[in-house]
């Protein structure tokens, strides 16, 4: 087995007293003294400063670029504005999903960000598809998220405050350019910040010393998803699970629809438009009705006793800002929210009831 | 004079019952406990059983029986408050158990065996 990747925060980690796990060929914090608790509701109330330099980042230069990428990609690119990002999926023959990634749009190339688990398989991907992707490797990736992010990053870096919701854009930070998105996975307002791998424990230090910037582990990174609705490669979707089922349908947009100027294209585009709003299951919300906290895997049933499951727990936990557990689940599209389902944990059967995501209200600002 | 078991839990005699709880090292090492399910009083249990679930934010681990016996108390309080575990796992006591052969703890750890066990 290959030795655990160091991310260029390796060090500060350490430092501020991480408990540091092993995720996707990487060492990497799960949570830092305070607490996945106290950092989750941390995050929510002022600034999580997170560590997500094991992200691939990728840039796709040259033209054509564009055209290139909507061949794999069920996203509008073409038309992705300069200085704009977009939510896209690689997709396979069968309509499943290879991995989700973030697009920008930077003006002579696209840069874009890709799971860690996934990003070798992704540059393959890209390379067989004739592109030419360029894998950044000398660069960390940062996420400021929660309200306090705004101001702690722009006394540092003047100009990101005007971002929109997805905005990308480059600003200069000691002599150094960082590539700045209005964006992030926790359901809160924030930014993601790649930064030179040689200034990314300076950058993380000085944001830390800004008012209610904390350090944030793994751990409440899974936490916050979970309650802002937002699914997790591996988990929520992977290659035997198609967009309208991993709820992605939103992701494809009108123009690569059928009837859409450039509708299909992309792998298997045959069977993912087609069952847009149509899928028979779909990953839908579940608010557990007592405490137990329902995990990855927990079946699903219609009764309260017999029957076959009709579905799984895709992902599940204690929301800390809900203040009980929530979870995620595969379960048949025609259920109605409200309607009450059954849970089977350590042989009995808990109720569960279908519930609209996001569990707690996204704060973008849009 | 409290006892260790191997499984991180502490115990303390108390007449013909022992009383136990979890240690600031498996508090630690469990992280935010978010959930606890206790078993029911009067239930008969062997030594080794799974008899309490600890759901934590990061996964589920059991308590087991330190020594067969009937369950004669659990702590409801802190089933309703699980974060005390955290807060004082020595103070957080989770059930009383009247074992079936006498409250003979000899052949637990004492403190510093304990420490030795986890370093």
């Amino acid at each position: 087995m290959d030795a655990l990747k160091h991310t260029p925060l390796y060090d500060l980690h350490v430092a501020l007293g991480a408990r540091m796990v092993p995720f996707a060929g990487w060492e990497m914090p799960v949570q830092y003294p305070a607490g996945v608790l106290a950092e989750h509701l941390h995050t929510r109330a002022a600034a999580g400063l997170f560590d997500v330099s094991h992200m691939g980042q990728v840039i796709l230069g040259g033209r054509g670029a564009a055209a290139a990428l909507e061949s794999l990609v069920p996203a509008d690119i073409l038309d992705l504005p300069e200085g704009r990002q977009r939510y896209g999926l690689f997709t396979n023959e069968a309509g499943g999903i290879l991995d989700d990634l973030m697009i920008a749009n930077k003006g002579d190339h696209l840069l874009l960000v890709v799971n860690a688990a996934c990003a070798a398989q992704d540059i393959a991907h890209l390379e067989a598809a004739g592109l030419a992707p360029e894998v950044v490797s000398d660069r960390a990736l940062l996420a400021l998220q929660g309200p306090a992010a705004e101001a702690a990053l722009e006394s540092l870096v003047p100009g990101v405050a005007a971002m929109r919701f997805m905005d990308a854009a480059d600003f200069d930070w000691r002599g150094a350019t960082l590539w700045v998105s209005r964006s992030g996975y926790t359901g809160e307002d924030g930014f993601e910040i790649s930064v030179p791998a040689g200034l990314a424990e300076d950058f993380a230090r000085a944001l830390l010393e800004q008012p209610g910037v904390a350090p944030i582990g793994l751990g409440a990174r899974d936490s916050l998803r979970l309650e802002a609705g937002l699914p997790l490669y591996g988990h929520d979707m992977d290659a035997g699970v198609t967009p309208a089922q991993a709820g992605l349908g939103w992701s494809i947009p009108k123009v690569r629809r059928a009837g859409g100027a450039r509708a299909g294209g992309f792998p298997g585009a045959g069977r993912i438009l087609p069952e847009l709003g149509r899928a028979a299951s779909m990953r839908r919300g579940l608010i557990p009705q007592g405490r137990a906290p329902l995990r990855e895997g927990v079946e699903i049933f219609a009764a309260a006793e017999g029957g076959a499951p009709i579905g799984r727990v895709t992902s599940g936990g204690f929301g800390p800002s809900v203040g009980g557990p929530v979870a995620m689940a595969a379960l048949p599209a025609d259920l109605p929210e409200g309607a009450t389902v059954h849970a089977e944990l350590r042989g009995k059967r808990l109720p569960a009831r279908i519930a609209p995501m996001p569990f707690v209200q996204p704060t973008y600002k849009r | 004079m409290l006892k260790y078991t191997e499984d991180h839990e502490w115990l303390r005699p108390e007449g013909d019952e022992i009383t136990v709880g979890i240690t600031s090292h498996a508090s630690e090492q469990l992280g935010d406990v978010v959930f606890i399910e206790m078993p029911e009083v009067g239930r008969e249990v062997g030594a080794g059983e799974e008899i309490v679930v600890i759901e934590s934010v990061k996964a589920a681990s059991d308590i087991v029986a330190p020594v067969a016996g009937t369950i004669t108390a659990v702590n409801d309080a802190l089933a309703d408050a699980p974060g005390d575990v955290n807060a004082d796992p020595m103070a957080a006591w989770f059930f009383r158990i009247r074992p079936a052969d006498g409250a003979d703890l000899s052949g637990f750890m004492d403190e510093a065996a304990y420490r030795a066990l986890i370093g």
